[in-house]
């Protein structure tokens, strides 16, 4: 038959012009790439893993890893500001998704719009809504983010806590309620650690007392920090503060987890890195040896933070750049980093399979519960609230007076410019 | 008499390290004294072009007087509280050793090497390793309990116990007094040594200040609207201990060379005129020491003034019980983007260095010149 002959040649030359033009798209790159990160040693293997990937799909590019390690990426930031202002960018960097980049980069004019990556590879219907909100300001969306943690999570031991005959606080009044009794058996209720522990778990404390409405109007700037609910928060947290072991500030995050896994502590709340460290390097497994629930107050809400790469202007190799960012958001690089970095993925189609039973939780989460940001990982504030939020926090420790703590904070968020 | 042609060449051959100190040292200074005076650090501090206003003295006096500044103020009294306790600490120590090596004993070289060794470590593994010693639930606390004692729980880098605190407030009124009873001193000083002209140009300023300072002038010169304790951080021993643990070696070494350019001469001399040991010791080595003194407080005056990495590696950048200016510095400089601030905080640190250098180095001028 003519006609289907005709039809035949149309399908034949319309496939060929498709793969040639998906031949030009694609066509080999070349050059270097420079990925500027603070992931090394126990973050390393899963970064290594996203860069093979990278290479295996664009074998001409030569992949240049440049991580400054320490002081949970302070020094590594130090080094990246002195190269901005140096006008010498790395062709992407590591940073903390939300405000940390707004606050300091974008409003800096040093980041490219990333609207029409996000449009092309279908991410707006990948991340979810709440996720997006968070990285975008009305001018564009400003990183790719790799992978999502978890900050409000109360940690356990299931059989410690039949043994002391405690059951998971669902309030923080609940906690206060059974706190005596742990203490009167010589258990830490709560284990604290180093000064950025403690604004860790004001944040989730805060949440608890304001609730996901108010504490988002908190950083729009439409709730006062002086207002009774958040000098409520800061009383709280005060009440809270007093059942947590005295050597605090001594003890690194990994340390205050060791008092729970050891049965000195009923509880910690951390960040959920901490199931990584009790799985991978402590060898426990997640539902028997250790359980977790969000923190007391704040079920059904997820608060989180991410580590997201952007697109640098004048970064010296901008295609490969591009490559890189489709790759970190598609669904093969996000499956490959999370399990190792012991994170979710950002994407609410990835496969649950990989992940362990607590990672997958998290994940159910992440699908169902409303999103909130971070303060202390640089999500809902930027980097000078972050820094002087640091000093709120020591007046508070010193004076333990919740009214000085929040006229400190009302005076910080007008200097930083919150919600402006 | 030299010719021509080597005073060129003399200048030629200087002239490539005065230009590169000229730009690297005394123009950064320069820029960042400039920046101290300016507002950078509002919004789009990272920007190309960030907008940029002169503001003068603005940020020196929020840092001395703005009530959310107060960390830098305690961060400075740390510094201060360092300096002094860490200095003395090895002073003594370093002589204490210097003097008992010099007893001829044996094995001389052994001790030596051994008590010179720490210095050769960066302050980052001492720091490291100190930390480690001074964790409460560990190394240290728990010697007592090799003695069948309960351990110690001492918080040795995160104490909030505070000693010898003043208020803020006072401050101004007894530098005032300070400076006017060293002026009088001072006066007194040149007239018992006939010198009346400089007795007049220091004594009688001096004179006019304590009395303004005494009749309640000074008292006006209140910084701060609020009452506001400082004081010496008990938490700061940890940090005095492993600095002295260090350095004490590098006085010894200072002291022991000194003791050891004593002639005999004196010593046999002191002791035919009856003296005993110990006031040979406090009567012909001390004094012949104090040169030693002098340049080992300079030395190691100017590393505490301006630690940072011994402590950022103990106690970590936010641990405020333990915090000086220089890790403030590169926490709001770096970390949060307030560069005029960072800058200002900069100038403050390189003045309070040069108080303590250039009376040093004008005075080996002088000596050197006659």
């Amino acid at each position: 038959m003519r006609t289907s002959k005709w039809l035949a040649v149309l399908v034949v030359s319309v496939t060929l012009v498709a793969c040639l033009g998906a031949a030009a798209t694609s066509a080999p790159l070349s050059g270097k790439l420079e990925i500027f990160s603070w992931w090394a040693g126990d973050e390393g293997p899963a970064l290594q893993a996203l860069i093979e990937l990278y290479e295996k799909q664009h074998p001409g590019v030569q992949v240049i890893n440049s991580t400054v390690t320490g002081g949970a990426g302070v020094n590594a930031k130090a080094v990246l500001k002195t190269r901005m202002l140096g006008g010498e960018p790395p062709d992407t960097f590591q940073v903390h998704a939300g405000q940390e980049l707004i606050g300091t980069w974008v409003v800096a004019g040093r980041m490219e719009d990333l609207s029409d990556l996000y449009a092309k590879e279908g991410w707006k219907s990948a991340f979810p809504e709440g996720l997006l909100k968070l990285l975008s300001t009305d001018r564009g969306i400003w990183s790719v983010p790799v992978n999502i943690h978890r900050s409000n999570v109360l940690w356990y031991v299931p059989d410690n806590l039949k043994k002391w005959g405690v059951k998971v606080p669902a309030t923080w009044d609940e906690f206060l309620a059974i706190a005596p009794t742990l203490k009167a058996k010589g258990i830490v209720p709560l284990a604290l650690g180093e000064n950025w522990t403690a604004s860790h778990l004001w944040e989730s404390v805060a949440l608890a007392c304001l609730g996901k409405d108010k504490w988002e109007a908190l950083w729009q700037g439409k709730l006062s920090w002086k207002s009774p609910e958040v000098v409520g928060a800061w009383k709280t947290f005060g009440k809270v503060l007093e059942y947590t072991n005295q050597d605090a500030p001594s003890l690194s995050w990994q340390q205050a987890t060791d008092m729970v896994v050891k049965g000195q502590a009923a509880f910690n709340v951390m960040g959920d890195w901490a199931a990584g460290y009790m799985a991978t390097t402590l060898k426990l497994q997640p539902g028997k040896d250790f359980g977790w629930a969000p923190a007391p107050g704040t079920s059904g809400v997820f608060m989180m933070l991410s580590d997201s790469f952007g697109l640098p202007v004048g970064a010296p190799h901008r295609e490969n750049t591009l490559a890189w960012l489709r790759m970190l958001g598609s669904k093969e690089a996000q499956d490959t980093f999370n399990p190792l970095k012991g994170s979710i993925s950002a994407r609410v189609d990835s496969d649950l399979s990989k992940y362990n039973a607590y990672l997958q939780s998290a994940a159910k989460d992440w699908r169902t519960n409303a999103i909130v940001g971070s303060l202390v990982h640089g999500v809902v504030a930027n980097e000078r609230f972050m820094n002087d939020f640091a000093t709120v926090m020591e007046i508070f420790l010193n004076s333990r007076n919740p009214e000085a703590a929040a006229n400190a904070a009302q005076a910080i968020a007008i200097q930083a410019g919150i919600g402006r | 008499m030299r010719s021509r042609r080597d005073q060129i060449m003399a200048i030629l051959v200087v002239l490539p390290s005065l230009a590169l100190l000229a730009v690297f040292v005394y123009g950064f200074i320069a820029q960042t004294v400039y920046i101290s005076l300016t507002d950078w650090g509002q919004g789009a501090a990272l920007a190309l072009k960030p907008e940029i206003h002169f503001v003068g003295a603005y940020n020196y006096r929020e840092l001395f007087t703005g009530f959310l500044n107060v960390r830098f103020r305690q961060d400075l009294v740390n510094m201060v509280f360092f300096t002094v306790m860490f200095v003395a600490a090895s002073l003594a120590l370093g002589l204490f050793l210097a003097t008992m090596l010099d007893q001829r004993i044996r094995g001389e070289a052994v001790f030596r090497t051994i008590f010179l060794f720490p210095m050769s470590l960066s302050f980052i593994v001492t720091g490291t390793i100190w930390r480690w010693l001074l964790q409460p639930r560990g190394g240290v606390n728990v010697l007592p309990s090799l003695v069948g004692l309960p351990p110690a729980s001492f918080l040795w880098l995160s104490s909030r116990d505070q000693v010898l605190q003043f208020n803020w407030q006072t401050l101004p009124y007894f530098v005032v007094l300070g400076a006017a009873l060293v002026l009088v001193a001072w006066g007194l000083w040149s007239a018992a040594r006939r010198r009346f002209r400089a007795a007049a140009l220091t004594g009688l300023p001096g004179l006019v200040l304590l009395a303004w300072a005494l009749a309640g002038g000074a008292t006006q010169l209140q910084t701060l609207p609020f009452q506001e304790p400082h004081g010496f951080n008990l938490a700061l021993i940890g940090v005095v201990i492993a600095a002295t643990w260090q350095m004490s070696g590098y006085t010894m070494a200072l002291y022991l060379a000194g003791l050891r350019t004593i002639p005999d001469e004196l010593r046999e001399a002191a002791r035919v005129d009856g003296a005993s040991t110990l006031q040979v010791y406090r009567y012909v080595e001390l004094p012949l020491l104090a040169p030693i003194t002098w340049s080992a407080i300079i030395v190691l005056g100017h590393i505490a003034l301006k630690i940072f990495d011994l402590v950022f590696a103990m106690a970590g950048p936010d641990n405020a019980p333990t915090s000086v200016p220089a890790i403030l510095m590169f926490l709001t400089t770096f970390r949060g983007n307030e560069l005029a601030k960072g800058a200002s905080i900069a100038v403050i640190l390189l003045v309070m260095v040069s108080l303590l250098i250039v009376p040093y180095l004008l005075a080996s001028f002088r000596t050197g010149r006659a």
